[in-house]
């Protein structure tokens, strides 16, 4: 490699005269906090969704804890959670605030702000060939709302009447009424506040990331040369900007609901002896708000790791991805339906028939762009020559992933047949696999492939082998049985099963996954350990191009500064993946098509 | 004390993988970075195709321990149930397949094409017909089970039959209330600002229809072989009627009645049977999040003969004697033995 790729940090401010407005000395405020960076905003979203994982883990292992062993004690949860644990046994209330603070967390806190926002903030810029975002005191700010979210929400967990408890979908009446449940009391409004935050932080990143891949992509780089990653984020964005104000409404109308006696959601309700004056509000018209982003927001949390997954594959086969185009209007047409099947959540609310068909068509529609892509990453690990770097086993194992909980997704959007499997323990392993745990794999996978260019060191290999084994091993240990104890009807969100007859008999599967989840917890501290550790103390990289990738952030020096390249912005001539083309191992974007080169 | 020592022990065994971990790199360095990436390569492929194959194995085997434990080998116990069996078994068979095609064929590649220096990676970045080919087949399959589905669909969300049998269910935190129109065969009108006291449903006692209604609370008498339709609704927050045994469930939705209708094919008795299990009982589960008691919130229906079910609807008394215990006949303290003995008589009657 060009000595000038291995310029330190440190030329970068002197060596370049783009940037007039970098070239004043940053104090370690401006550098670490409110840094206007885009890479250290994306540390920043990183490290923070990293904390809310644990937490929101750790919350799961609680809550296991009681489903393992419902009828133990534990004198050492009183310790730790005071009058919630009362006598070592969580109480059902704190149950269900645990269940609903997991939901909240690791959906929003840790899959859209920690996935997307870490590597929307890192990639964008690296692989378009811009020096930063359209606006990066917009991107400041999105963090500092993610921040100030989390801080709310945080707080939520300390009031006295705990957090909200009525499930990460807060469906009112029982999310509206104090007088139903002690979570809906100031736990909610702290929710909804926290949200409202979120959604500004997520619109003002969202708009930032579609204007700077649409505006500030470097001589040569079309849209169609770009790598699948900015596709997949672009797209994320897109859904983000369209869906999330939605539930902002829903979330105002909510908070007027509870606070100011207005009736949307409420009407005709007797609770705990009072008789209330709200008539001729919907209940379900806040379903349809809620979904109407809930539901692209799977694909906010899915289609980066897709995103990601495929550079990762492609560049660890030394092969082109196969399709690409299809990869890209795969990933358009998921975009597309995405806004058209949130009504499938809401198969068992009396929705009229006539339109369920309708959402039950389009949702299975959506199994047609998910087969072509995971056709498309078979083919492309057909007749490879694979590297399994721990991101690459990453990216295998989200595409295993994918397509395991992909696949009861064809159950559950066919409404006969979702009308005995909805809120059991199938649509539990359903959205866990497909959603949760493929995109957690997606997120290693980006972590590992993208570590040395985020801190110029390497993560230890051997721990990564071991996180990725009990990793893959225990998410399907943990959600493979749980179908069965979906299609015995056995309810999610249940504090206890012992006393129904039609489920007891699951107890035994239920100490078996939780033990098998506390392990797989465990193995994520191992990440954690390892990540903060090789920060410090990680081998260094040497080389600009670790990977032997062809985008273009492998072209910046090893530890890129504030403006990325040294010089000019390299030009592209070439998509991403010329990858064993012409006998050559790989093409990097800047290289020019040469006269004899072959075309396809 | 024990957590301490197991923290202690969690904590060594981190330190101890953290160590190996450590010592590893200094090794792959001494030995060349190279070749001891070539080395992790091959061990990592090798576990690739092991956990394929384990994998498979522990499918098998997973679904030896727990089908029997699934709702499937006692069938379902209602008409549209067993439909909704049949499409389950096609979309498994469906599924299924592709599920090992897919997941052999990743795994498989993954380890067969592992890297080796004697092999070039084949550029091969795109092929039309297989393209089209991998669109098309997917989408024929899905037009199948979205037939297959929605033709079930608008059967089981179609009218109830007119003679159907009407139960209006009502859920509350955190239990099931049943109200039975009686005679009559109408459910008086409801007004939730009627509720209080004994009038615990806000029963509209104006209106006549309601004078016979019947309220029971957690446990639901319904004929077998007769449809049955549910009138549902909630008093506080949204509830879900879970029917797993009859593959149905409905919310229970504050201000907006829902309804569902099936035909109980077997009686608790005969499942009992079916299942094998002498503690057989149609549970109720509410399927709705509805806060702290949401797990306890359990109902019971008893299927039974029509003979059996009218038995049991004669011993029971309109819930407007309940609310109005003064309006009652022979409501005089004297004579409440008459009430209690016309059940035991009717009993009698029925050679049972």
């Amino acid at each position: 490699m060009s000595n000038v790729l291995e310029l330190q940090e440190s030329d970068v401010h002197h060596g370049h005269e783009a940037h007039h407005e970098h070239h004043h000395h940053e104090t370690f405020i401006t550098k670490y906090v409110f840094s206007q960076d885009h890479k250290m905003i994306a540390k920043q979203f990183l490290i923070t969704g990293m904390i809310w994982a644990i937490i929101g883990g750790l919350f799961s292992v609680l809550f296991r804890l009681q489903l393992g062993y419902p009828e133990s004690t534990f004198p050492w949860l009183e310790d730790l959670l005071g009058h919630w644990a009362k006598g070592g046994k969580i109480l059902p209330e704190f149950y269900y605030a645990l269940v609903t603070m997991h939901g909240t967390i690791l959906v929003f806190f840790v899959l859209t702000a920690g996935l997307s926002g870490t590597f929307a903030n890192f990639l964008i810029p690296l692989q378009i060939g811009a020096r930063d975002m359209a606006s990066p005191l917009l991107n400041m700010l999105s963090y500092w709302f993610f921040f100030l979210a989390s801080i709310i929400m945080f707080s939520s967990l300390f009031v006295q009447t705990g957090p909200a408890s009525g499930g990460w979908t807060i469906y009112p009446p029982l999310s509206a009424l104090g007088d139903a449940s002690s979570g809906s009391k100031i736990g909610m409004d702290l929710w909804l506040t926290s949200m409202a935050m979120f959604i500004v932080s997520s619109l003002l990143g969202g708009l930032n990331y579609i204007s700077t891949i649409l505006n500030l992509r470097t001589k040569g780089m079309s849209m169609t040369r770009m790598p699948l990653t900015i596709w997949a984020l672009f797209f994320t964005a897109v859904l983000g900007v369209l869906s999330f104000p939605v539930l902002l409404s829903g979330a105002i109308l909510l908070l007027f609901d509870r606070n100011l006696g207005t009736s949307f959601f409420l009407s005709d309700i007797y609770v705990n002896g009072k008789i209330l004056p709200n008539e001729g509000g919907s209940a379900i018209l806040f379903q349809h708000l809620f979904w109407f982003l809930g539901h692209p927001e799977v694909y906010i949390i899915l289609l980066p790791a897709m995103g990601m997954s495929s550079e990762i594959i492609s560049v660890n086969s030394r092969k082109p991805i196969f399709g690409y185009m299809a990869m890209v209007g795969s990933l358009f047409a998921i975009a597309i339906l995405a806004f058209l099947v949130w009504a499938h959540h809401m198969f068992v609310t009396g929705l009229n028939p006539f339109l369920g068909s309708f959402f039950v068509l389009l949702t299975l529609l959506i199994a047609v762009p998910s087969a072509i892509k995971v056709f498309n990453w078979l083919t492309t690990l057909w007749r490879a020559n694979i590297r399994f770097t721990p991101g690459m086993l990453f990216a295998i194992g989200f595409v295993s992933l994918f397509i395991s909980g992909g696949l009861t997704g064809i159950f559950l959007g066919n409404s006969a047949l979702d009308i005995h499997l909805h809120d059991t323990y199938f649509v539990v392993a359903h959205f866990h696999i497909v959603m949760g745990v493929a995109s957690f794999f997606g997120m290693f996978a980006g972590v590992y492939h993208w570590f040395p260019k985020m801190y110029g060191r390497y993560l230890n290999n051997t721990l990564a082998y071991i996180h990725f084994w009990i990793t893959i091993i225990g998410a399907y240990l943990i959600f493979w049985p749980m179908h069965y104890e979906g299609l015995a009807g056995m309810p999610r969100r249940y504090y206890d099963f012992s006393g129904w007859e039609s489920f007891k008999m699951f107890g035994g599967l239920n100490e078996f996954i939780s033990v098998v989840a506390m392990i797989v917890f465990a193995a994520q501290l191992l990440f954690v350990l390892n990540f903060f550790h090789s920060i410090f103390k990680g081998r260094k990289v040497t080389t600009a191009n670790p990977w032997g990738a062809n985008t273009l952030e492998w072209t910046t020096p090893i530890r890129p500064g504030h403006g990325n390249w040294v010089g000019e912005i390299p030009e592209v001539y070439r998509g991403a993946y010329d990858y064993g083309k012409d006998g050559r191992e790989f093409i990097p974007q800047t290289e020019p098509v040469g006269e004899n080169e072959s075309h396809h | 004390m024990t957590q301490f020592l197991l923290i202690a022990i969690v904590v060594m065994i981190f330190v101890v993988i953290f160590q190996i971990a450590k010592a590893s790199e200094y090794v792959s360095v001494l030995k060349g970075e190279e070749k001891a990436r070539k080395q992790n390569n091959k061990i990592n492929a090798f576990l690739l195709i092991s956990f394929l194959i384990l994998g498979l194995i522990g499918v098998w085997w997973c679904n030896d321990l727990y089908y029997s434990k699934t709702l499937f080998p006692m069938g379902a116990a209602s008409e549209m149930g067993q439909k909704i069996d049949l499409m389950l078994y096609i979309t498994i068979g469906v599924t299924g397949v592709v599920f090992v095609v897919t997941q052999v064929l990743l795994f498989w590649f993954s380890f067969k094409y592992q890297e080796n220096d004697d092999r070039k990676a084949f550029y091969f970045p795109h092929n039309t017909k297989l393209e089209l080919l991998w669109t098309t087949v997917p989408a024929i399959f899905l037009t199948v089970l979205v037939v297959f589905g929605l033709k079930y669909w608008f059967k089981m969300t179609s009218d109830a039959p007119k003679d159907a049998v009407v139960v209006e269910v009502t859920g509350h935190q955190f239990a099931w209330e049943f109200r039975y129109p009686g005679p009559d065969n109408i459910l008086g009108k409801k007004n939730y600002k009627l509720t209080k006291g004994a009038n615990s449903l806000g029963v509209d006692f104006n209106d006549p229809a309601s004078l016979d209604d019947i309220h029971v609370s957690a446990t639901m008498h319904i004929p077998v072989n007769k449809p049955v339709k549910f009138v549902i609704n909630a008093q506080d927050v949204i509830h879900d009627v879970g029917l797993s045994h009859f593959r149905l469930k409905m919310d229970a939705v504050p201000g907006i009645p829902t309804t569902l209708w099936f035909t109980p094919l077997y009686t608790t008795e005969e499942m009992k049977v079916r299942s094998g299990n002498p503690n057989f009982v149609y549970e109720i589960s509410c399927d709705q999040m509805c806060g702290k008691g949401h797990f306890s919130m359990r109902g019971v229906i008893i299927v039974e003969s029509a003979a059996d079910y009218k038995m049991w609807l004669a011993t029971q008394k309109p819930e407007y004697y309940t609310v109005f215990p003064d309006k009652a006949p022979n409501a005089t303290p004297t004579d409440t033995s008459s009430v209690k003995q016309m059940p035991l008589a009717a009993v009698m009657a029925s050679g049972k």
